[in-house]
């Protein structure tokens, strides 16, 4: 047998097993129009599904460019420095996010089109339970007619058909769904752990450096302003906390000696420690981003790293 | 004759298409079993012309069974592999 006609019966089949069991055709074409609503909810359920999965996909994508956005600061920040190399780095980092960037919206193009297909599915399968209801109810009237029989059996076919045909496609919808649910997962887990923005930090010396140095000469330039402005420093634990992420090689570069007090700032990280670093590295990480909450955890998730360590 | 393309809607046809389409499904399951994508694909893209270009469209409110059933416009060879391999399975 061909293709086509094996995939007829296969087809009908998959709806009609589930009304096989009623006796009477009559009740046949109630069931089968229950099914119907079912699954009328199911599609419009789906819908949403989609819909959600979309806006998840644009909340990511967000946040990724923010996290562009802060790479770019810290290339320039690094270029400011004269480290050309760790510039480089920054923007090579950037680079790789653009390009997950791109994935994102492949899957995202993919998810507006379900959507659509969705929706469509969604009215026409409106449209079929509406006037499948008028119909059953004429064929149930006429049911002793032999010929409404046959009639029938043709109606509970052909709706067998439509509606695993529906679930099918309902079926590969949430197939798609699924697949790009969890690649945005592994996405969301990244950027939820840091891993994405702070991977940068923890496992390349180079960034960590980039850090460290621009934290540093931020400092420089506050204690020289606060030098120019006071007569007396502040604590110097406040100015130890920002310094805190490599207190020896700190110790070492840092030109005012006496005020660095890294060992002890980094034994007591407090709150009223952590909020100056954080209030030290925000000017320059602000400038290129946007005024929204993603960069700013950014710059926290940053700065607690750096005194964990 | 109806012809259903699954995901898209059912056609009616007459005439002289359904000889084509008879032949176009030898060629299909050929490839199929050949596990040929690019002439799976090139088969089935001339069987969707086909209905399409020579059906009109079942209109919803009509309830009829198809007399053959093609997969959908975007399937791989893999699922209708699948789909078929469910005849088997599901029916037992």
């Amino acid at each position: 047998m061909g293709v086509m006609k094996r995939l007829t019966g296969i087809v009908q089949a998959k709806a009609n097993k589930a009304l096989d069991r009623v006796e009477d055709p009559r009740e046949t074409l109630d069931l089968s129009y229950e099914k119907q609503i079912e699954q009328l909810a199911q599609v419009k359920r789906g819908v949403a599904d989609v819909a959600t999965a979309r806006k998840r996909l644009e909340l990511q994508a967000q946040q990724l460019q923010s996290t562009a956005a802060k790479l770019q600061d810290q290339a320039r920040q690094a270029l400011a420095q004269q480290r050309e190399d760790l510039a480089r780095e920054a923007l090579s980092r950037r680079a790789g996010i653009s390009t997950q960037l791109e994935g994102l919206k492949t899957q995202h193009d993919q998810l507006v089109q379900q959507e659509q297909k969705l929706i469509v599915t969604t009215q026409t399968l409106q449209a079929r339970v509406e006037s499948f209801r008028t119909q059953k109810e004429t064929l149930k009237a006429s049911y002793t007619a032999a010929q409404a029989q046959t009639k029938i059996g043709e109606a509970v076919s052909g709706i067998s058909e439509s509606m695993s045909d529906t679930g099918m496609a309902m079926q590969r919808a949430q197939d798609k769904i699924a697949s790009m649910q969890a690649r945005a997962g592994a996405v969301e887990e990244l950027l939820a752990s840091g891993a994405l923005p702070d991977m940068t930090g923890s496992s390349d010396p180079l960034q960590a450096e980039l850090d460290k140095t621009s934290q540093q000469s931020q400092i420089d330039l506050e204690l020289a302003q606060m030098k120019g402005a006071l007569a007396p420093p502040p604590p110097s634990g406040a100015l130890g906390a920002g310094t805190s992420s490599e207190p020896d090689t700190v110790a070492d570069d840092a030109s005012p000696g006496e005020v660095v007090d890294a060992p002890h700032a980094a034994s007591n990280p407090s709150a009223p420690d952590a909020a100056p670093a954080e209030a030290a590295t925000r000017p320059a990480d602000g400038q290129g981003g946007p005024p929204g909450g993603a960069p700013a955890e950014e710059l926290f998730s940053l700065g607690e790293q750096a005194a964990q360590q | 004759m109806i012809v259903r393309i699954l995901g898209e809607g059912q056609y009616e046809l007459g005439g002289d298409p359904l000889e084509e389409l008879e032949e176009l499904d030898a060629k299909l399951l050929h490839k199929i079993e050949a596990g040929d994508e690019p002439g799976f694909h090139e088969v089935l893209n001339k069987a969707f012309e086909k209905v399409r270009g020579s059906g009109t469209p079942v209109d919803l409110s009509r309830i009829v069974p198809s007399d053959l059933t093609l997969p959908q416009p975007d399937a791989s060879l893999e699922e209708v592999r699948e789909l078929l391999a469910s005849e088997d399975t599901g029916e037992a």
